[in-house]
């Protein structure tokens, strides 16, 4: 028993679980554990309110059935809503008073939150189940004025903030899952960049799942002021269980005047076993709006986890000359589903945007690119190129394109191609003739496959996206 | 509506001799359309396109019984010049001439009547509609070893006489091993604000070729659909040309199976809309086997208030390695009120298979336009060659001359 333990955690080795001590709100979905939450969090009147909305909008709406990847009915009674470490009802002041055990949690995961170690200068938000435990490099970004925190704690201390933003990308009257989010948010990081600062290092949260049964809830909210540049990046891991869990995130961007974010993300959840048991479900909701002249967003993202990713990230791009730009990556092996691409909503003169997506499949599984690149009749000379390839590994999975494309626009360009195919016989016979073995040669064409991606990624991050790369398609090929 | 499909369907029965069984049929098919109403834009086919609205919009309340009982006179002035051909004569949806005066009488065969089956009971609920309420069903089977010595030209022109009518045509062929079959449709409408609703259905066996060419050149308020079923056997070759210009709406859907290896599917399309229409292509390519091939283009000019939309789909299913599957889609918008709408997918199941499609739309090139003007052009002359130029790219691929020119001059294309 140990031993086959051992053995599926060479596959997913971030699949241990941290015995900890938790603090849960009951179980269920109703307005007494919103209120728990809220009062857990220690939010104004306001928040609570705010979340009440959402959740009487919740009641009326119905979950969106036209996604490829089908899954069980998920019971939303039966899911605890807030999970917090014991001990981290007041955020820990230092790390000395953080429980150990969640310290070598994330040293374990290779994200050491003790400052010294860290070399790259990476300021670092550490989201545990319900709750972020730690941010690193604080007093650094205060210099500047640079405000990261948890989301909890900008709520309280920068108000005025969060009621002018929060919502203003993500509207309570979205989808199910985001208004889901909205009613029942628990944490997640706030980062807002003032006037003309170009933030000094890349801010990284890490999230993960360590409670049983639990939703993770996560709101992100990134303001650029004017002429601004941040460097934003996600990580995420989560325990091997048998179960299915939902993760329900609700991530704002918005870039005013000339101001750039560049966000990517490494997801990594626990994708389930090879036989398709547990893993977790990925129904992330990401949007960005370029409100001001000349701003940017860009979207990098590297998927190899979950059990079912559904995921849009997506740009509005408000703004004149505003761009908008998506590269992906996504892995599916053995039993995973994904269904994933971007929106593009060109509204501003001059706007520009850029898609590159790869998607690889592998084992039984099933990935689909579905993208929405829509130019409204005000987007003068406004530009689309998109590019999505997918390369497919056996004949058990599946590759999918679904690309929507409206122009409504005479001055406006849309490029849009893709392509389907798998590794040639001519490329694996030459790697393998140089004295590279099939596993190596396979990741040597894939890491090729994907380096547009890649390139995007910043460095620390890139390295680790390749050995991932490489990892999660063992044992597909051969 | 309900009410009103009921009463029409009891009235059309009553006129026209069907057998109980066929009834029943025609009942079920009806009930499946009442069931689904007509399709509104919360279907993922008709996202583009809400034809619930369009009918409500332009035409109101539809009638669907239609009176089969006399003949109508058939107008000649409506034939092809030009080009000897044989000929089937729709009016108003009533069968007024089939004429198969070139060919040798024992190749073809011309079933009338046969009895409709629920093979298509789940297609779609236009097809539904097209079953319970169409009054003939031919059938045209093209002998083994024979290809017809000339095109067979399938006439649809409806009169003044009617007017927010449903009018259901139906249409099957067979073609046997090693035939040939050409067929061009030509719509030509005195009508106005009906709702025309067209279902062929193509059996294409071992080596045979089906040639279809859908015209739709002249500008009538009409609204169509029509939907092509194409099985292909093993080598067996189809090739679909759309040409999409006149009616109010025009929906053209071509769901194309290929079932046997090495069969292959072409479709082309050309969308040249000038004034408020709104015209749809839809296509759904089935790789069902190994070593199959499809290639698709698609090339849209619009302008003043009009919408183009292609859906295409490329499906593979995990046995069909070695497939080829291709779709380009390309879009000039000449000005600031027309829309172009694009959904090119692919659905991929199997991994030795070289898919890729393209969909690209834009304005006319100015550098190109720069260039014409500069050796002595004009505007409108430089825009005129340049479009030309973009659609003929599409036209050239009609693999019969006879055929290629005749389109061309109905266009009005220059080499």
């Amino acid at each position: 028993m140990r031993e086959k333990q051992i053995d599926k955690l060479k596959d997913y080795k971030y699949g241990f679980t941290t015995d900890i001590e938790n603090i849960k709100a009951p179980k269920g979905l109703n307005e007494e554990v919103i209120k728990f939450i809220s009062k857990a969090k220690k939010e104004p009147k306001w928040m609570l309110d705010w979340r009440m909305k959402a959740f009487e909008r919740l009641k009326n709406l119905k979950e969106p059935n036209w996604q490829k990847p089908k899954y069980p009915k998920i019971d939303y009674q039966d899911i605890y809503y807030y999970s917090a470490p014991k001990g981290t009802s007041e955020k820990p002041k230092n790390l000395d008073d953080l429980d150990p055990k969640i310290l070598e949690t994330y040293k374990k995961l290779g994200i050491p939150l003790q400052e010294q170690q860290r070399l790259n200068g990476i300021a670092v938000d550490a989201v545990f189940d319900s709750v972020s435990v730690a941010t690193t490099f604080k007093d650094k970004l205060n210099e500047v004025g640079v405000i990261f925190c948890s989301i909890s704690e900008a709520i309280q201390e920068h108000p005025e903030l969060v009621k002018k933003y929060l919502g203003s990308v993500i509207p309570l009257t979205d989808h199910y899952f985001a208004t889901l989010n909205s009613a029942v948010f628990t944490d997640g990081s706030f980062v807002y960049i003032p006037k003309g600062v170009r933030c000094p290092m890349e801010l990284s949260t890490y999230f993960r799942i360590n409670a049983s049964q639990t939703g993770q809830f996560e709101r992100t909210l990134i303001i650029a002021d004017e002429g601004s540049y941040v460097s934003y990046l996600e990580g995420c891991t989560a325990p091997m269980r048998d179960e299915n869990q939902l993760h329900a995130a609700n991530v704002e961007l918005i870039a005013l005047d000339d101001a750039e974010i560049k966000y990517s993300t490494v997801q990594n959840w626990y994708p389930g076993d090879e036989n398709g048991k547990g893993g977790i479900y990925n129904f992330v909701t990401k949007r960005g709006l370029c409100k001001g002249k000349n701003s940017k967003i860009s979207w990098t993202q590297v998927e190899t986890g979950s059990a079912i990713t559904w995921k849009y990230p997506s740009c509005i791009l408000r703004g004149d000359n505003s761009i908008g730009e998506f590269y992906s990556i996504a892995i599916t092996n053995n039993y995973q589903k994904a269904d994933t691409g971007t929106k593009m909503i060109h509204l501003g003169k001059n706007t520009k945007s850029k898609i590159i997506s790869k998607g690889i499949s592998a084992g039984f599984s099933d990935m689909t690119y579905r993208g929405l690149v829509d130019i409204s009749s005000k987007a003068k000379n406004s530009r689309n190129y998109t590019q999505c390839d997918s390369l497919l590994m056996g004949n058990k999975c599946g590759a999918h394109t679904v690309p929507y494309i409206k122009n409504k626009n005479s001055d406006s360009n849309i490029a849009h191609e893709a392509t389907t195919s798998k590794i040639s016989e001519e490329q694996l016979h030459y790697c393998q003739q140089r004295g590279l073995n099939q596993e190596e040669a396979v990741g040597l064409i894939v890491n090729g496959f994907c380096k547009e991606v890649l390139q995007q990624l910043p460095m620390e991050f890139a390295v680790e996206a390749q050995k991932l790369v490489g990892i999660s398609l063992e044992g597909s090929v051969g | 509506m309900e009410e009103r499909l009921k009463s029409d369907f009891e009235k059309t029965l009553k006129n026209l001799n069907f057998s109980k069984k066929e009834i029943e049929t025609k009942q079920n098919y009806l009930s499946r359309f009442l069931k689904a109403g007509l399709p509104n834009r919360n279907l993922e086919n008709w996202k583009f396109s809400d034809l619930s609205q369009i009918i409500k919009k332009n035409i109101g309340e539809l009638s669907f019984y239609n009176d089969y009982s006399s003949s109508n006179k058939v107008d000649s002035s409506i034939f092809v010049d030009g080009l000897e051909h044989n000929k089937i004569v729709f009016i108003n949806g009533r069968v007024e001439k089939i004429d198969f005066q070139y060919e040798e009488k024992n190749k073809i065969d011309i079933l009338e009547n046969i009895e409709l089956n629920d093979n298509f009971i789940n297609v779609n609920s236009l097809v539904n509609l097209n079953n319970a309420f169409t009054n003939k069903h031919f059938k045209i089977i093209v002998k083994n070893n024979y290809y017809l010595k000339k095109p067979l030209i399938v006439y649809h022109s409806t009169s003044k006489k009617i007017k927010s009518k449903n009018i259901n045509i139906r249409l099957d062929f067979l073609l046997e091993k090693n035939s040939c079959l050409k067929i061009i449709d030509i719509f030509s409408d005195n009508s106005e604000k009906n709702f025309v609703n067209v279902f062929y259905n193509f059996d294409l066996h071992k080596d045979s070729i089906l040639k279809n060419y859908k015209i739709d050149k002249l500008e009538n308020n009409n609204i169509k659909y029509s939907y092509n079923n194409i099985e292909q056997d093993t080598n067996s070759v189809s090739e679909t040309f759309i040409l999409s210009t006149g009616s109010h709406f025009l929906k053209n859907e071509i769901n194309c199976n290929l079932n046997g290896r090495y069969s292959s599917a072409f479709i082309n399309g050309i969308f040249s809309l000038k004034d408020k229409n709104h015209h749809e292509i839809r296509t759904n390519i089935n790789h069902l086997i190994d070593n199959t091939k499809s290639y698709q283009l698609i090339k849209s000019v619009s302008e003043n208030d009009t919408k183009a939309v292609y859906q295409g789909k490329i499906f593979v299913n995990s046995e069909a390695q070695k497939t080829d599957g291709y779709q380009l889609s390309k879009a000039i918008l000449l000005d600031e009120t027309t829309e172009f709408n694009a959904k090119p997918e692919l659905e991929i199941y199997a991994d030795d298979v070289k898919c890729s499609h393209g969909s690209a739309s834009g304005s006319l090139d100015d550098n190109s336009i720069f260039y014409l003007m500069s050796r002595g052009l004009n505007y409108k002359e430089a825009k005129e060659l340049l479009i030309n130029g973009f659609l003929l790219d599409v036209v050239e691929k009609i693999t019969d001359t006879e055929i290629k020119n005749l389109i061309k001059n109905t266009i009005g294309l220059k080499e």
